[in-house]
């Protein structure tokens, strides 16, 4: 069969998963600047189920799209160090403050851009917002059949596609016709690690912007290696109605955020002296809350 | 027309728990707004599954019986959702944040262009004021998280777009019947009025479902462990503590995406929410998504060598050390002490 034309969706998130006492500010808030930002882990799990189709399809072709800040291209590096064949990073101040509505729309609207797809594999959540909103939401629009919770794919045939769903308690074999939609669980295979090779090709890899801003000598590098360029995709190259973007386009809107800060208890301390043990077991049994 | 809809979950013929309490909240929020309590169940082989939900106060129940409707998939169920919620115009829809409610809700709010915020760990109903657009919105429904993977507390609203959606997790509110005999009207949708023949395009192969072979949600004392169990290993000491106390295991996010325990046992914002009389966390830091999920027991007992972790704040006893050491004793003195 035909190789398969696969979307990655993907997203550079803030490290939430270790947030540790050097990420409190004194006010007991979080100092977001000095969390490190990463490809978000399930849709690493995603990368790979692709790159494991096009190990299995001759001629699939894996691209990433990511939505996000300038600096979001450094996960689309990422990706191509692991396998995937071109990036695309959609970036415009015009999509700041979208919730998960409008950013699906955005994606959306930007794949419509990149032409006929077969197959779009995204993480199942982000860990920043933990909302598992936006993967449905762009098959959605895009009209086409979802399968989420996925940890593998069985079979690429080109009726469609069996993969294997990982539930809270238990597991679906499904088959889906092309074109569809998946989201992928941390259940799924971890990523590929960077091949060296790839990574001494895409090295310089760069957006416009990121070129613009950098004082590099390797200016001449990106009309001779086009594979370098990093397609940058602002408002400009995708149609869109402005009143689906950004802040305007979010039917969910942050009415409050309270810090939450952390106030002690009264509590009895002790360390693992056994006068303090014994004493702490003899309370709770005569309180009845143990024996 | 602006009622408050719940989306129920059936599996083997049983409403599940979550639907149950999502009612019961969802009761409580239509009192309080003066509209009326709708659930809505799709599936196969419903007969009578109304008697399920009416005692938690439904004052309509829409039922869509269908065998090509159980077990779920996304489409057709959509289909009912968005085709229903076209017609009766809801103010608010809620379901469970489980991997049903996670793949329908999304599908459902963007094909309705309605905003929907997932894991609600609480809900109220209050006023809004937008001062920019010099509107004010009256009743809104506030949907209360924690965000941002930090320590920050969010209320979210959708102001202008309907129905406002929320997903709530398991155990997060408390189901309770208001009357066995709540005067209820069920309403048996037609089949093919709501879904068409390409809804059914995905097929499910096969199903494995494994009953939950355990019940920590329902564990009056539950000890617990955290990244600073260290190891899989380690985490037999709490089975052993446990095994005495005749409490369940449960573990934090981190520990159970380090491989130390099962993702069954995971406790907090994106796993289990529990109440038990006695929590004994056992090197667990204390993260707000951990402390979503078990803040509201009764007694709470940290064990870590980290003196100024954050779930010591939380803790009714701080003991600073190191379990390996700490929980033998414990194991010691409680045996001496109830010969």
């Amino acid at each position: 069969m035909k190789g398969l034309r696969i979307i990655v969706l993907a997203k550079q998130v803030p490290d939430t998963r270790n947030v540790g006492k050097d990420a409190m500010k004194a006010d007991g808030t979080v100092n977001r600047a000095v969390l490190p930002a990463i490809f978000n882990p399930e849709d690493l799990n995603a990368l790979e189920l692709a790159l494991r189709v096009k190990d299995e399809v001759p001629g699939t072709t894996v691209t990433i799209l990511t939505m996000g800040p300038g600096r979001a291209a450094e996960i689309i590096r990422e990706g191509l160090y692991r396998g995937a064949d071109g990036g695309i990073l959609l970036t415009d101040r015009a999509f700041a403050g979208s919730d998960t509505l409008a950013t699906s729309y955005a994606l959306c609207q930007a794949i419509k851009e990149m032409g006929k797809f077969d197959l779009i594999v995204a993480g199942r959540q982000a860990i920043d917002g933990d909302t598992a909103q936006v993967g449905p939401q762009v098959a959605e629009k895009l009209g086409i059949n979802q399968v989420t919770y996925v940890e593998a794919i069985l079979q690429v045939e080109k009726s469609g596609i069996k993969v294997r769903r990982r539930l809270d308690n238990g597991v679906e074999t499904v088959k889906a016709p092309l074109p569809l939609l998946l989201t992928v669980n941390s259940s799924a295979p971890d990523c590929r690690s960077r091949n060296a090779k790839l990574l001494m090709k895409y090295k310089h890899a760069r957006t416009v912007s990121e070129r613009q801003n950098a004082a590099e000598d390797y200016l001449y590098l990106y009309d001779s290696r086009p594979f370098l360029n990093i397609h940058e995709m602002t408002v400009n190259e995708i149609q869109s109605l402005p009143d689906q973007l950004g802040l305007t386009g979010s039917p969910t809107k942050v009415k409050r955020i309270e810090n939450v800060i952390l106030q002690a208890k009264d509590a009895k301390r002790l360390t693992a002296a056994d006068e303090g043990i014994n004493e702490l077991m003899k309370e709770l049994i005569e309180s009845h809350v143990i024996g | 027309m602006d009622n408050l809809f719940v989306y129920c979950e059936v599996e083997d013929g049983v409403v599940a728990d979550v639907s149950l309490e999502l009612l019961t909240k969802g009761r409580s929020l239509a009192n309080e707004l003066k509209c009326q309590l709708e659930a809505v169940i799709i599936g196969a082989g419903l007969k009578d599954i109304e008697k399920q939900v009416i005692p938690y106060g439904a004052d309509v129940v829409h039922i869509i019986d269908d065998p090509r409707l159980a077990p779920y998939t996304t489409a057709p169920h959509a289909s009912v959702l968005i085709k229903l919620f076209q017609e009766e115009k809801p103010q608010i829809a809620l379901m469970g944040a489980t991997p049903i409610g996670r793949d329908l809700g999304p599908r459902v709010s963007s094909a309705l262009h309605s905003g929907l915020t997932a894991d609600c760990t609480s809900l109220e109903i209050g006023d809004h004021e937008d001062k920019k657009a010099g509107k004010t919105y009256k009743n809104l429904l506030y949907q209360i998280r924690p965000a941002f993977g930090g320590n920050i507390i969010a209320w979210i609203i959708n102001p202008d777009c309907r129905p406002q959606m929320a997903t709530v997790r398991e155990g997060v509110m408390r189901k309770q019947i208001i009357n066995d005999n709540y005067p209820s009207k069920v309403n048996h949708l037609e089949v093919s009025k709501y879904v068409s023949d390409t809804d059914f395009a995905v097929q499910i192969i096969e199903r494995h479902l494994e009953k939950r072979k355990i019940n920590i949600k329902g564990a009056t004392i539950v000890v617990s462990g955290g990244y600073g169990v260290g190891s899989k290993e380690n985490f037999k000491l709490l089975y052993e503590l446990a095994d005495l106390l005749g409490a369940e295991v449960g573990a934090s996010r981190a520990a159970v995406d380090a491989g130390y325990a099962d993702h069954e046992r995971q406790i907090g914002q994106t796993g289990i929410t529990v109440r038990p009389k006695l929590y004994i966390a056992c090197g667990i830091s204390g993260q707000v998504q951990h402390r979503a999920g078990m803040e509201e027991s009764a007694q709470i007992i940290s064990i870590n060598t980290d003196p100024d972790a954050p779930i010591n704040s939380l803790a009714d006893y701080v003991i600073t050390g190191d379990i390996s050491e700490i929980i033998p004793k414990m194991i010691k003195y409680y045996k001496q002490n109830t010969k």
